[in-house]
């Protein structure tokens, strides 16, 4: 399946968000994550079906002003 | 004590955690600040939550409270989403609104923030919007629902210091019950205590620390002329005049011709 990750296009297998996560080795609380720009809750992601095209963005705490 | 939202704070420092030659260097410089609040921001990560994990586990270590920000959003549908992901992460309804509408200048884009105040309002948010000096935009913030405003004062990163003092005086009498914090463009710390001289609330600072050639040594130097400015505030000081007035008396002084 075409997802499109952080702004990269991915050829990937992962029927839930919860999947693609670990599929591409993220972990950790801190993570925050949206599907075709609405949030998905940290407990919600398991649930959270994938389908073709959908553009996910996974995010982290970085430094800032 | 300072007042924002239901929090109480000693310090009138705040201090963005951005730009720092390194993480020991980060921590020592918000140590010496005293400032009781650092911002922080959501990016991409693209290490499996790796770079993000380090450097939050190193703010949390800090005790301090956290204040995350919506840079690099240009709309407020870009800016409410990132909001909501910031509480998801960082557990707090504290939001610094920023909707940028200038490539250049970094200028906010005041329709967007007073939008997406509004929304993040209605959604529980506490919004910190970083907006111009521009009384209306200040008033329509105000009606939105945020009770802390926090202006420019020159551009993002420019260290110029008060460009328009008049605006911000002007703003100080037109809000005085609602915290005011000047937000980007102080450089030098005689430029925050010009403006805690005015009667701001407090300043936030970064790159004016963290660009510095010592960094902690630099956030001591501000957090002194912060709280210098405030103090002076409160004291009364006097109004500047055309011509000299003697401070030593002239009563008494002795006839020698």
């Amino acid at each position: 399946m075409n997802l499109i990750v952080n702004g990269e296009r991915q050829f990937l297998e992962a029927a839930t968000l919860a999947d693609l996560l670990a599929a591409l080795d993220y972990e950790g609380e801190w993570l925050a994550t949206a599907v075709n720009g609405d949030l998905v809750h940290r407990e919600d992601r398991a649930d959270a079906r994938l389908k073709e095209g959908d553009r996910v963005e996974i995010l982290s705490p970085m430094q800032g002003g | 004590m300072l007042k924002l939202y239901d929090a109480e704070l000693s310090s009138r420092l705040l201090l963005g955690t951005a730009r720092y030659p390194s993480p020991a260097v980060l921590s020592e410089a918000v140590k010496r600040s005293g400032a009781g609040i650092v911002t922080v921001a959501l990016r991409r990560e693209t290490s499996g939550g790796k770079t993000g994990g380090a450097f939050f586990d190193l703010i949390r270590k800090l005790g301090v409270r956290i204040l995350p920000n919506t840079a690099g959003c240009h709309s407020a549908s870009e800016a409410v989403l990132t909001a909501k992901m910031a509480r998801e992460v960082f557990g707090t309804s504290w939001i610094k609104l920023e909707v940028i509408g200038h490539h250049d200048s970094l200028q906010p884009d005041v329709f967007e923030l007073v939008e997406a105040a509004r929304i993040l309002t209605d959604e529980g948010f506490e919004v910190f919007p970083y907006t111009t000096d521009d009384l209306v935009v200040g008033e329509r913030l105000l009606a939105a629902g945020c009770r802390v405003l926090m202006p420019w004062c020159a551009p993002i990163g420019s260290a110029a210091g008060p460009r328009n003092p008049s605006a911000l005086v002007a703003m100080r009498a037109a809000f005085p019950e609602i915290p005011l914090i000047v937000d980007a463009g102080l450089g030098r710390p005689s430029h925050a205590a010009t403006v805690m001289e005015m009667g701001y609330d407090a300043v936030l600072l970064n790159t004016a620390v963290a660009g510095s050639g010592d960094p902690p040594a630099m956030a001591e130097a501000f957090a002194g002329a912060i709280d210098a400015g405030r103090l002076a505030y409160l004291s009364g000081m006097l109004e500047p005049r055309d011509m000299a007035v003697p401070s030593t008396p002239v009563i008494g002084k002795a006839v020698f011709s």
